[in-house]
């Protein structure tokens, strides 16, 4: 197999506050391969989205920092990059695209406008073939009259095409790295189905390597390779999508697709995880998903369990997956 | 029925609610040398549900589901059209007997952080529409708040917090048990979890099953989670732009879907199985949702529908009995009709 495009290693993020450090990311290692998807997985509070800002160094400092770990993009540290150099890999190298495409669309700027910047910084286009190319890239995503929607400002268009547009703009300088999270949160199920489609062929069509960072296990199994389940900072189970949802080991997976599978549970009631997801103020002792668990064991909450190997590319962090193993 | 509209019977017997005809137009003002336009969102909307059933409601933003929503509850003065609940038409009602209605009629929203007041109590939250509705002597109040709380799967130590020391779940939780306090017959339901994650989901749903279960209360379930529709729901109504397209059982509905605009919604929806959703065959359809201000003219799906004909442009088509469901397509129950889509 070729180096990865992405090799995060041990990455951990902090944030200070009056009520003492909040450790929002621990430890997390994982990579990604060119035309690879990789699907982060976790609630509100799991680290997903923090973890996807420090890959482009977006945590604000302060209170923010990322306190240890190297982020590897084709091979280079960008934790070790000035300022300036970083800024040539954001948005060129790798890019990213957020839920609501009307905070990362200035709305006083025209379509054009808004892309040809990104092809003027990073490629140096002169005026005329900026235009040309925001036809081709708007094209590209699949926006209708794309002459005529270059010239329109992002109030003019609905979700779904801001969204496209948004989409068209990371992808102006071809960059080996999609980062979409949440892209599709904001969107109808029919829109949203266009858009990971759109996303998909571009996949293919580029060769990028894809992080989505997502909180729905469907949107996983009909787009992701890999999966990174993620719980209160910490990776919890590491497996391709069908080891994921065919044999998950964590009982916090195996809750979640309890949850998320609402059509096997015809007439029931659904299988459902206890409480909620501890604050970081609060972190119990032991395992952190202990006192939600319906399996813990006196041990779990005494120790954190470590992030075993439990197959090749397949990880737990549980006590009682390591004796398990009916893989 | 005095409209003539076909109606898929409830389960339960005789409706508690009913719908007939519902329209509701807002008017949007011209600028100083356009003239004013109107929003169609409901045109022509009848459904009913039976004590203790759950009719969900599905369709994309603009298809008028949270409008009919407020129509029901009366948040909204519909265009034209009748509610009846118990057979007594409240579209009309005003004063003491709209405040009865209120009580008998509860909503529980999308987003808990919204519709609590943050300056409030839980008890005084969950107490004060009974106070209001005189429903439990002043002396009991706090008795009767706290085995709501208990019946929501709360403690009693909920009682004297606010609503920003509550996570999402516990906070949809509250409106629950401020709803339950009214002792209704029918809870619309406007996307009751889709502000949730994913394990608080599961934990609301099953608290709403066991609710009806307990109380016998009917839900109006509106929601955009196809797969959550599938669970929850003994009835499915399916809209656009306004209309109701197809209403169906449930179980009936899953086995297959005879609107197009119905088949491409249950198909682009995401499956949590790898397996079935690499066998599957999605159909994505092109485009937007037409504006509701000027929706198409003939069938309101035919600008995206994949098998339209002419005379999609050109007639509208009647919501009709096919088979065992309501369909408003002009092909509908025709033998191939619409092509499957599973592989």
């Amino acid at each position: 197999m070729s180096a990865p495009v992405l090799d995060v290693r041990s990455l951990s993020v902090e944030f200070e506050s009056t009520l003492g450090t909040v450790h929002a990311v621990r430890d997390l290692s994982f990579s990604i391969g060119e035309g690879e998807t990789l699907a982060l997985v976790g609630e509100s509070g799991s680290g997903k989205s923090t973890a996807a800002m420090a890959l482009l160094r977006l945590i604000p400092n302060p209170p923010g920092r990322i306190s240890s770990g190297a982020v590897l993009l084709s091979g280079r540290d960008l934790m070790a990059l000035s300022e300036a150099d970083l800024r040539g890999v954001r948005g060129r190298e790798m890019a990213m695209i957020f839920q609501d495409p009307m905070m990362a669309l200035n709305p006083v700027y025209t379509i054009e406008r808004q892309i040809g910047e990104v092809l003027r910084l990073h490629l140096g286009l002169s005026k005329s073939e900026i235009l040309a190319e925001v036809v081709e890239l708007l094209r590209l995503v699949g926006v209708p009259a794309p002459e005529e929607r270059a010239r329109q400002y992002p109030h003019n268009l609905s979700g779904g095409m801001r969204q496209r547009v948004m989409i068209a703009m990371a992808l102006a300088c071809r960059p080996r790295l999609l980062i979409a999270d949440e892209p599709t949160t904001a969107l109808d199920v029919t829109v949203q189905a266009q858009v990971l489609d759109l996303i998909h062929g571009l996949k293919e069509k580029l060769g990028m390597a894809v992080l989505l960072i997502t909180h729905d296990l469907g949107i996983v199994a009909e787009t992701a390779n890999r999966v990174v389940v993620m719980y209160a900072g910490r990776k919890v189970e590491e497996g391709t999508v069908g080891e994921i949802f065919a044999d998950p080991r964590h009982p916090y997976t195996r809750g979640l697709l309890g949850a998320a599978k609402w059509e096997e549970a015809d007439g029931d009631l659904l299988r459902e995880i206890p409480g909620t997801v501890p604050s970081p103020f609060e972190m119990p002792s032991g395992c952190s998903f202990a006192p939600r668990c319906a399996e813990a064991i006196p041990l779990c909450r005494g120790a954190m369990p470590e992030l075993k190997d439990v197959a090749p590319g397949r990880q737990v962090r549980c006590f009682l997956a390591e004796g398990r193993g009916h893989g | 029925m005095a409209d003539g509209t076909p109606q898929v019977a409830s389960a339960g017997g005789a409706p508690i609610l009913e719908v007939r005809e519902l329209v509701k137009h807002y008017p949007i003002r011209g600028g100083l040398f356009s003239p004013s336009q109107m929003v169609h969102a409901l045109d022509g909307v009848s459904l009913s549900v039976a004590r203790g059933e759950t009719l969900a409601v599905v369709g994309e933003s603009g298809c008028g589901k949270s409008t009919l929503a407020r129509c029901i509850i009366r948040l909204e003065q519909p265009t034209s059209g009748h509610i009846l609940l118990k057979g007594a038409d409240i579209t009309v009602l005003a004063g003491r007997p709209l405040r009865e209605l209120r009580r008998a009629l509860q909503i529980v929203f999308q987003d808990p952080y919204a519709s609590l007041n943050p300056r409030w109590s839980i008890a005084s939250l969950i107490g004060d529409p009974m106070r209001l509705h005189g429903l439990v002597a002043r002396g009991e109040r706090r008795g009767r708040v706290a085995s709501l709380l208990e019946t929501v799967g709360l403690g009693p130590e909920f009682m004297d917090r606010y609503p920003h020391e509550l996570s999402g779940g516990q906070r949809q939780r509250v409106a629950i048990a401020r709803a339950l306090a009214m002792q209704p017959e029918v809870i619309v339901c406007d996307e009751p979890v889709s502000a949730l994650d994913v394990s608080i989901q599961a934990q609301v749903i099953n608290l709403l099953k066991r609710l009806q279960r307990q109380f016998g209360i009917a839900y109006i379930f509106i929601s955009h989670d196809l797969s959550l529709v599938k669970h929850i729901s003994d009835r499915v109504a399916v809209m656009y732009l306004g209309q109701i397209v197809e209403l169906a059982e449930t179980r009936a509905a899953r086995r297959r879907v005879l609107h197009p605009y119905s088949q491409a919604l249950f198909s682009a929806a995401p499956v949590a199985d790898p397996q079935a959703a690499a066998a599957r065959k999605r159909i994505i359809l092109a485009g937007d949702v037409p504006s509701p201000i000027e929706p198409p003219a003939g069938c309101r799906f035919h600008t995206r529908c994949p098998y339209r004909q002419d005379r999609c442009a050109r007639e509208a088509p009647q919501l009709r009995a096919v088979e065992d469901r309501l369909v408003r397509c002009h092909f509908a129950g025709e033998p191939g009709f619409p092509p499957e889509t599973s592989a």
